[in-house]
């Protein structure tokens, strides 16, 4: 096998399967199986999922950084599929606000949507995701042309609206969300510096 | 002329208005507590120092809420208490080599009775009582958790406050070595609380040293801590070592923090969101998976003990 059979073949099913890790815990904690969920389960569930949904997108933006660094081109193999990661637990997340901690009243939902910014954003990352998602197959990519990249370049976007929707939502203790802060910053600063020296 | 001197009633003599205004509760309290101790003398308040000790002695109260307490887990592994941690959990994790005794409390300003008390004696005069409490965290949660602990108005008027005391200020120890969570300045140590003479006056404020008939466990704020089951958690404050009388509103932790989002009063009120999410409703504890939130009740479902405290007071504003 050539290194892109390996990777077709061996390592995308492996990362494939070592991404629904995080989401099947959660499934076998709830029922006791593995680990616990706490005294607050739904919210558990939650800050698990949005915690997850960050570093998917981190990991994601990470895929290109470290393909130029290292001259490793079969990583961009990777990048599709951890992007869609990110936008699969950016969406349990939001059901699981959406169903568990809500229970769909939907009164409250529109209000949350409408009155709390740090809702808001989540939501419009979310929605910039979807848009992302939809048009990751290889047709739409074709059909799209330069209109494609335009449409992902708003994962940077989406990584600034998740790290602002979590630094937002904390009480008071900022440490978790600063260290997302400082990792995506870098993600985005080496891309800022590579287009700055190719000038 | 012959002026008469008025007779030299101390202020602490005076029936407060709270007692006045319930002085039928106030008497059905007492003559429950008169029934308790013909059953058995009653001891005056003693905590052993061991841990989950037995507390001896707990009379039952009227104010105790008819419903079913949150797990002794539930109660004791997730809460709030920065000094040992931010996370949920951190408390219970990180408290537990905490020591507890020895433990003595500073009562300071204008009272009669002030100076340095081991914590023993601090509690002694005092009977302990169950109070079987809801509690609503300022974070859209609640339990039932049932406290052990003694009036914080017994207290009050024991210590004597005079008429230049018009606020109870708290604070809890300042020991980075022995609370880690002061290491960071998450918030500005030591931990501040604050309550009106009316407020700390009212039947229902509780000073807690034990929980399911058991001496108070570190987390949850050892050995001594304020419960006021009308205001949001976080006017509970724990690990108690200064009680001050004064005369001008004093300055609150979380206030200091984040004024916009956290007043002095934090009342539960479902009518005045917290600026980043909604208070109408909670989630309770221990109700499962898919339990719905349930709404939360004006001062916590207490309004009928205190909502006169605040006839005055716009509650929008003093949030």
């Amino acid at each position: 096998m050539n290194t892109l059979q390996q990777v077709r073949f061996i390592w995308k099913p492996i990362a494939f399967l070592l991404c629904l890790v995080p989401a099947a815990l959660v499934v076998t904690d709830a029922f006791g199986l593995s680990g616990q969920l706490g005294a607050n389960p739904v919210e558990e569930i939650q800050d698990r999922l949005g915690n997850w949904a960050l570093r998917f997108i981190m990991i994601a933006l990470a895929v290109t950084p470290l393909r130029r660094l290292t001259g490793y081109n079969w990583l961009v193999r990777f990048r599709r599929m951890l992007g869609l990661f990110a936008f699969s637990y950016v969406l349990m997340h939001f059901l699981a606000w959406l169903i568990l901690d809500q229970g769909l009243l939907w009164s409250a939902i529109v209000e949350d949507l409408a009155k709390r910014p740090f809702i808001t954003i989540g939501f419009a990352a979310l929605v910039l995701l979807t848009a992302m998602a939809v048009t990751s197959t290889n047709g739409m990519r074709r059909r799209l042309g330069k209109r494609w990249q335009q449409i992902h370049n708003s994962v940077y976007v989406v990584g600034f609206l998740g790290v602002w929707h979590y630094w937002w939502q904390v009480k008071k203790d900022i440490t978790e969300p600063l260290i997302y802060a400082t990792i995506l910053a870098v993600l985005l600063g080496v891309r800022l510096w590579w287009i700055h020296t190719r000038k | 002329m012959l002026i008469k001197k008025p007779a030299d009633i101390r202020p602490s003599e005076i029936t407060s208005k709270d007692n006045y205004l319930n002085r039928r509760d106030f008497i059905r309290a007492g003559s429950i507590a008169g029934a308790s101790v013909l059953a058995g003398p009653a001891l005056g308040a003693i905590v052993p120092e061991e841990r989950r000790a037995k507390l001896p002695g707990i009379l039952a109260s009227e104010f105790s809420a008819d419903e079913t307490p949150n797990s002794y887990e539930d109660v004791t592994a997730y809460n709030n208490y920065y000094e040992f941690g931010t996370a949920k959990d951190d408390p219970y994790r990180n408290a537990q080599d905490f020591a507890a005794r020895p433990w003595s409390i500073t009562v300071e300003g204008h009272a009669e009775k002030t100076g340095t008390f081991h914590f023993e004696d601090f509690i002694k005069p005092f009977d302990l009582e169950e109070r079987i409490y809801r509690m609503r965290c300022v974070e859209a949660w609640s339990m039932v958790i049932p406290w052990v602990g003694i009036s914080l108005a017994d207290v009050v008027k024991h210590l004597q406050p005079t008429s230049n005391a018009k606020y109870v200020a708290f604070e809890t120890l300042h020991d980075p070595v022995r609370m880690p969570g002061q290491r960071r300045r998450v918030l500005d140590w030591p931990y501040r609380e604050g309550l009106t003479i009316a407020e700390a006056t009212n039947p229902l404020a509780i000073l807690a040293v034990g929980l399911y008939g058991e001496a108070l466990p570190n987390q949850n704020g050892a050995p001594i801590r304020l419960v006021v089951p009308w205001k949001y958690g976080f006017k509970g404050i724990k690990g108690i070592v200064r009680i001050r009388f004064v005369e001008k509103q004093p300055r609150t932790s979380w206030n200091m923090a984040t004024p916009r989002e956290y007043g002095f009063y934090a009342n539960v009120n479902p009518e005045v969101d917290h600026p980043r999410w909604s208070q109408a409703r909670e989630r309770r504890i221990g109700a499962g998976l898919f339990a719905p939130k349930q709404p939360t009740l004006m001062f916590n479902g207490y309004g009928e003990h205190v909502a006169h405290l605040y006839d005055a007071l716009d509650l929008r504003k003093n949030f």
